[in-house]
């Protein structure tokens, strides 16, 4: 759906993305995650259309965003950073002169702009003035308007960003909600967001993709280095001898907890899974246990390990 | 063509859904209105030689309010939506720059246009109850031709304000530097006298004044008409040129 290739985009003296290459399948949902700076947003605007790349394609459903921009705009409803609206307009009527812009006919965006305004809960409002909605419904009202001329790729710079957690919860369902029928792409730096909604990610720093998995691909590149938990009541030379001989423990730490109980941090060697080896010699030797945990990787541990070595380098 | 009727309607009711749009009409009537009151009284019941409209739009009045107005009311159209962010979500649309800016600018001269339509009244009440020489149609339609073209010149340098800056104020203050350069040539050429007959036709198109005055009368001079349309149709094509600039820029 998008193929974006050897993009580069330079503002006067400044490289905001620099040489970046991803694709994206048909029905697709993919998060853009960075920090603020990123290039993110420069992306995106290229993406849509919006500006020009200095170099490199972009074509989104085989037509090139510059050369077939028109071809290109149909098929992608676009909301830009901070969901800029007319204020002074009404809801349905801001709605249906955006069908018109996009180019549907006076019967079909009638049409369509009922469609959205029911899919994005906005009906109650169609009569209300922008200006005066909440900052939910203003972000449903340019949802509805990414969403008015059925595009094949929506692209949505921070959606959720200024809401309330209510809010988020509602955008967040209406965006998951669009998967399978549309491609989505959504730019955050909120990881849980793309945790939540996103079947992939692409990590950007400095105008630079850094990763490109699924969350959970993500996760499981950092298990490797990750930590066991045990407590475990048992004498502590016992337990010190016991994973000096375990030859799946690479690092043990044990401090006292409270009562009879220790609390051994473990470091396995690298893709085995200490838990059941643990419990077994619990067992054997009649220990008492009340705590086996694998402390997981978060997608925020992967996102600051992914950019961290970068930042230094910058410094 | 519906996209730019979509785009048209939404640019003119922009204009009166804000305050500005009424603050607009009143200050233009008010100031209309009093100077025809002030003319009449002037003229008091005697037969003046020259007809209404040409005495006041011989005043410096009308230019006033023309290099004040256009600035009012273009410095919206461009300046406005990128502050807001909202030319972003128009420009991502299949409209082309060009259908962005008729729109705009027609909106512009429509809006312009209305504003001065309760002149009509001034001129109907001063036909009906002095005994000032009869208007024709000519003279009237020579006035309102003459606003029109001029109007429509100061409106398309305020286009080119607004487009290159996101800020209104900054637009607003670009443009009415600019409508007042273009006043003191008017002006310098009104005064300066000409050494040579080809130095009298250049100062000729500088001289908005006598351009007016010749409308007013009823005469519509193509050397005028060409001035205005062509000047206008340049500020209009720069304008074009800075909107595109964000693709190399």
């Amino acid at each position: 759906m998008i193929e974006v290739s050897n993009l580069t985009k330079r503002y006067a003296g400044r490289t905001a993305v620099d040489d970046i290459s991803f694709t994206v399948a048909r029905g697709e949902i993919v998060g853009l995650l960075g920090p603020n700076g990123a290039g993110k947003s420069t992306t995106m605007r290229v993406l849509s259309g919006f500006m020009p790349a200095s170099s490199g394609t972009v074509k989104v459903a085989g037509f090139d965003v510059f050369h077939d921009a028109d071809e290109a705009r149909r098929r992608i409803g676009y909301m830009p950073e901070n969901n800029p609206l007319y204020p002074e307009m009404r809801v349905r009527e801001y709605l249906k002169f955006r069908a018109r812009l996009k180019g549907l006919g006076w019967r079909k965006s009638r049409e369509r702009v009922d469609t959205v305004m029911q899919q994005c809960s906005l009906t109650d409002v169609s009569r209300r003035v922008i200006g005066q909605l909440s900052k939910g419904y203003k972000q449903r009202v340019g949802l509805a308007d990414a969403l008015v001329h059925e595009p094949e790729l929506i692209i949505l710079d921070e959606p959720t960003i200024g809401l309330d957690p209510q809010q988020i919860r509602s955008v967040r369902a209406l965006i998951k909600s669009l998967a399978g029928k549309h491609t989505v792409l959504i730019s955050t730096h909120i990881l849980p967001e793309v945790e939540m909604m996103c079947g992939r990610v692409l990590i950007m720093l400095g105008g630079r993709v850094l990763a490109s998995d699924t969350p959970e691909n993500l996760q499981r590149r950092m298990a490797g280095g990750s930590q066991v938990i045990a407590e475990i009541a048992a004498p502590s030379e016992a337990l010190r001898a016991a994973w000096e001989n375990l030859a799946e423990v690479e690092q043990y730490d044990v401090s006292a907890s409270d009562g009879a109980f220790f609390r051994c941090a473990l470091t396995p060697l690298e893709g085995t899974d200490l838990r059941p080896t643990i419990f077994k010699l619990v067992r054997e030797n009649g220990w008492e246990l009340r705590e086996l945990t694998r402390s997981r990787h978060s997608l925020e541990d992967v996102y600051v390990q992914v950019t961290k070595p970068n930042q230094e380098e910058r410094e | 063509m519906s996209i730019f009727f979509a785009l048209l309607r939404r640019e003119l009711s922009a204009f009166f859904f804000s305050l500005t749009g009424y603050v607009i009409i009143t200050a233009v009537t008010l100031v209309i209105g009093s100077t025809f009151v002030m003319l009449i009284r002037n003229l008091g019941t005697d037969p003046f030689s020259m007809p209404v409209t040409q005495l006041f739009f011989n005043s410096l009045m009308y230019w006033l309010l023309v290099i004040l107005l256009a600035p009012v009311i273009t410095m919206r159209l461009f300046a406005l939506e990128k502050a807001t962010g909202t030319f972003e979500t128009l420009m991502t649309t299949p409209v082309g720059d060009f259908q962005v800016l008729a729109a705009k600018f027609t909106a512009a001269v429509m809006f312009y246009m209305i504003a001065w339509l309760p002149t009509l009244l001034s001129l109907i009440i001063v036909q009906r109850y002095t005994n000032q020489p009869r208007m024709d149609l000519g003279m009237v339609g020579g006035m309102y031709l003459g606003i029109f073209l001029s109007g429509s010149l100061f409106l398309s340098i305020g286009c080119l304000a607004s487009a290159m800056t996101r800020s209104q104020m900054v637009a607003a203050v670009v443009s009415l530097a600019v409508g007042v350069i273009l006043f003191i040539l008017g002006f310098m050429a009104q005064v300066i006298p000409a050494a040579s007959a080809t130095q009298m036709d250049a100062l000729f198109y500088f001289n908005i004044f006598k351009q007016m005055d010749n409308f007013t009368r009823g005469i519509v001079d193509l050397r005028a008409v060409i001035f205005y349309v062509s000047t206008t149709f340049l500020f209009l094509f720069l304008t074009l040129r800075v909107l595109d600039s964000r693709r190399w820029k």
